[in-house]
């Protein structure tokens, strides 16, 4: 059991490595960058440029090195805990991201149980009345929850809120409390806030679960242990529970790998759309702005949180199955 | 004991016949089946479909609401018609207010003459399926913020969305192919790295790197190298679900005694794979395939609603929908919001039809 955990977390910080690399790559592909925009735009405003300036700006971003140099350094400088400045706010990077990506996890965990919470009852109640309304109702909803993309949900739920009730739903906190200090009624403030993102982040993967808890216990409610268990007279709660469940959970189990970057991932569009404060809207205006030390430290935070679910799910299914414990 | 004609006919039948057979027990496969085949006509003969030039604005009709075609005049039953259109600036919101104009009737005409276009880009032609007389207009699902008829709109924006989504699939079907080809069939240090670079690219989350990419493409690029480039990203991520399809139905299938028999017939590697294991799983590859191509449309609305994929004056679905970006629009002009209810449709009629192909994929069971 330890020395798979362990070989997994060295796995993960290969994977971490790659991913830096590949995010501070990808950020310095777009022709020109944050220097050579802003000189065009004090040139736009008729201011003169001289080229000292310009060397002077160059070195002080470390845009005149070489592509691997300047990786390099920024590597080194974020295993010292130091993430860069950003160009367009002008503040440390670490600044700018702590409260967002607190944020960020919070309303990925919650998602996350929030999934499982729903999908495990109506799985279950739809595997065991199979072919009832009920259970066509949860498969359309299955079908539909799947096709729907987060910030069209989004969107249908925000046009839903403010016809119906009036309600504006954009945003975790309201107005007042938006810039003050964290306080048992900011918490609470951001309480009443989070169902909206969590309903929209959470319905695809609810859906998905539904669907492959249901044919899970389809498939174990057909054998032979259950059938004799029937014929013996076992009430049908014990039958279920005891046996067929526990089996059929695991598939679910697994896709926590797939859930959580999934959840991360769709965070990102769906903050934009809902103007939630997370480091979705941070990374889409840092992308667009070639901020590229605050988009590339926030690449990398995002596929860091995605690594580690994968991480942690890993180590559930370890737990609860002896086959992936005892390989070799 | 005799058999029946029925169950002779079962046990002579083709592979390729019995999945046939299979599928077409699927209602709700042949329903999404239809859908898409609908969406494809639409889309690759967009132009006559649709009564005007995308690009043609109506400056006196700005966010005009779905015109109704009506059957009834003064009580009596006419062909298919709509009234005229007035259009007023109101002198207390100044915004522009509609209003039929019943003393001016145009018959819904076909084949009617309109804007040039080249059907399938090659043949110049200028017949659309429906349009008015002028100096009458037909929008039967309104118009959008600077007055270009919405209905056209969708239709081009079907065929780019659609089509990126095909195209995409095309390039992720190679790569998925090839790599996990290589991967299943020769094991060891290739088969190796394959998978852990499988492994990284599953792991990490794929829109904020969607993003990142798409954001790098310069923003002076013609419309069709966006294209491209959109297409070439959203494969990065697709092909790794293929892979994983071929390389385990290889493993399965490459100790099999026919694929000894052949080696032993002297058939070359090139051969075996393609002559003898690939027809064995072709059908879990086409619903791989099948199930693939909505998370490419999906991704491509995705960006473009951002406004890092597709950009104007393309039209896709997600270009179409960054007009219903804020509550303020939505509320005031709902029909501007029918894209989504496309993507939607189109998703879920891919999803149904891979689920039919998926119970059919295997029709021995």
């Amino acid at each position: 059991m330890v020395s798979y955990i362990v070989r997994r977390v060295v796995y993960m910080a290969f994977v971490l490595v790659a991913i830096s690399m590949v995010a501070f790559v990808i950020i310095q592909l777009p022709p020109g960058d944050y220097v050579t925009n802003m000189i065009d735009n004090m040139r736009l405003r008729g201011e003169r440029v001289t080229d000292e300036l310009v060397e002077l700006l160059a070195r002080r971003y470390g845009l005149d090195m070489p592509l691997h140099q300047q990786y390099l350094r920024w590597a080194w400088r974020i295993l010292q805990g130091d993430f860069g400045r950003s160009m367009e706010y002008q503040r440390p990077v670490s600044q700018l991201i702590g409260d967002r990506l607190t944020l960020t996890v919070i309303i990925s965990m919650t998602t996350l149980v929030f999934t499982y919470v729903m999908a495990i009852p109506i799985g279950i109640y739809s595997a065991t009345r199979q072919y009832s309304v009920g259970d066509y109702l949860w498969t359309l909803f299955g079908f539909v929850g799947v096709a729907t993309p987060n910030f069209l949900l989004a969107m249908l739920l925000m046009l839903f809120f403010s016809s119906t009730f009036g309600m504006d739903v954009g945003g975790l906190f309201s107005v007042e409390y938006e810039l003050s200090a964290w306080s048992i009624a900011k918490v609470w403030d951001l309480i009443k806030h989070l169902p909206i993102p969590i309903v929209v982040l959470g319905t695809a993967g609810t859906a998905g679960l539904i669907r492959v808890l249901r044919a899970s216990l389809l498939d174990e409610l057909a054998k032979n242990y259950v059938v004799t268990a029937q014929a013996k007279g076992l009430p049908e709660s014990r039958l279920v529970f005891k046996y067929p469940v526990r089996i059929a959970l695991n598939p679910i189990i697994s896709q926590v790998s797939n859930l959580l970057p999934a959840i991360v991932s769709g965070s990102t569009i769906t903050s934009i759309v809902l103007n939630l404060p997370t480091v979705g809207p941070l990374l889409f205006g840092a992308l667009q702005a070639q901020d590229m030390h605050l988009a590339a430290a926030l690449v990398l935070m995002v596929s860091t949180l995605g690594v580690i679910g994968t991480l942690i799910s890993d180590i559930l299914l370890a737990i609860v199955d002896p086959r992936i414990r005892l390989e070799k | 004991m005799t058999r029946s004609q029925a169950e002779e006919a079962h046990f002579v039948a083709s592979q390729w016949q019995l999945i046939w057979r299979k599928f077409r027990r699927h209602r709700l496969a042949r329903l999404g089946a239809a859908v898409i085949a609908t969406f494809v006509v639409l889309a690759v003969f967009a132009e006559f479909w649709s009564p005007y030039d995308i690009y043609e604005r109506h400056t006196d009709l700005v966010h005009l609401p779905p015109q109704r075609v009506r059957l009834l005049h003064a009580g009596k039953l006419h062909r298919p018609f709509v009234y005229g259109v007035t259009s007023e600036r109101s002198t207390t919101t100044f915004f522009l207010e509609f209003s039929e104009d019943r003393s001016q009737r145009y018959p819904v005409r076909f084949f009617v003459q309109g804007a040039d276009y080249k059907v399938l880009g090659l043949f110049p032609s200028d017949i659309h399926f429906f349009g008015v007389d002028e100096p009458g207009v037909i929008h039967l699902l309104g118009t959008e913020s600077i007055g270009r008829d919405v209905l056209s709109r969708i239709l081009y924006a079907t065929r780019v969305s659609l089509s990126v989504g095909l195209v995409g699939i095309a390039i992720s079907f190679i790569l998925g192919c090839l790599l996990g080809g290589v991967s299943g069939y020769f094991g060891g240090a290739p088969d190796m790295i394959i998978q852990r670079i499988i492994e990284f690219l599953q792991n990490i989350p794929q829109i904020p790197l969607w993003m990142a990419l798409s954001a790098a493409l310069p923003p002076v690029w013609p419309i069709i190298q966006v294209y491209f480039g959109i297409t070439i990203i959203l494969s990065i991520f697709g092909w790794t679900g293929l892979a994983r399809v071929v390389r385990g139905k290889l493993l399965a299938t490459r100790e099999e005694d026919y694929v000894l028999a052949a080696k032993i017939a002297g058939s070359g590697e090139s051969r075996i794979m393609v002559r003898h294991l690939l027809p064995s799983f072709t059908s879990y590859l086409i619903v791989s395939i099948t199930l693939a191509i909505p998370q490419m449309i999906l991704g491509e609305t995705a960006l473009s609603f951002l406004g890092i994929g597709m950009r104007p004056p393309a039209v896709s679905w997600g270009v179409l929908l960054q007009q219903a970006q804020n509550i303020r629009s939505v509320t005031l002009y709902p029909w501007l919001i029918i894209p989504a209810l496309l993507v939607i449709l189109t998703v879920l009629a891919f999803n149904f039809l891979g689920d039919g192909l998926r119970d059919a994929a295997d029709p021995y069971k």
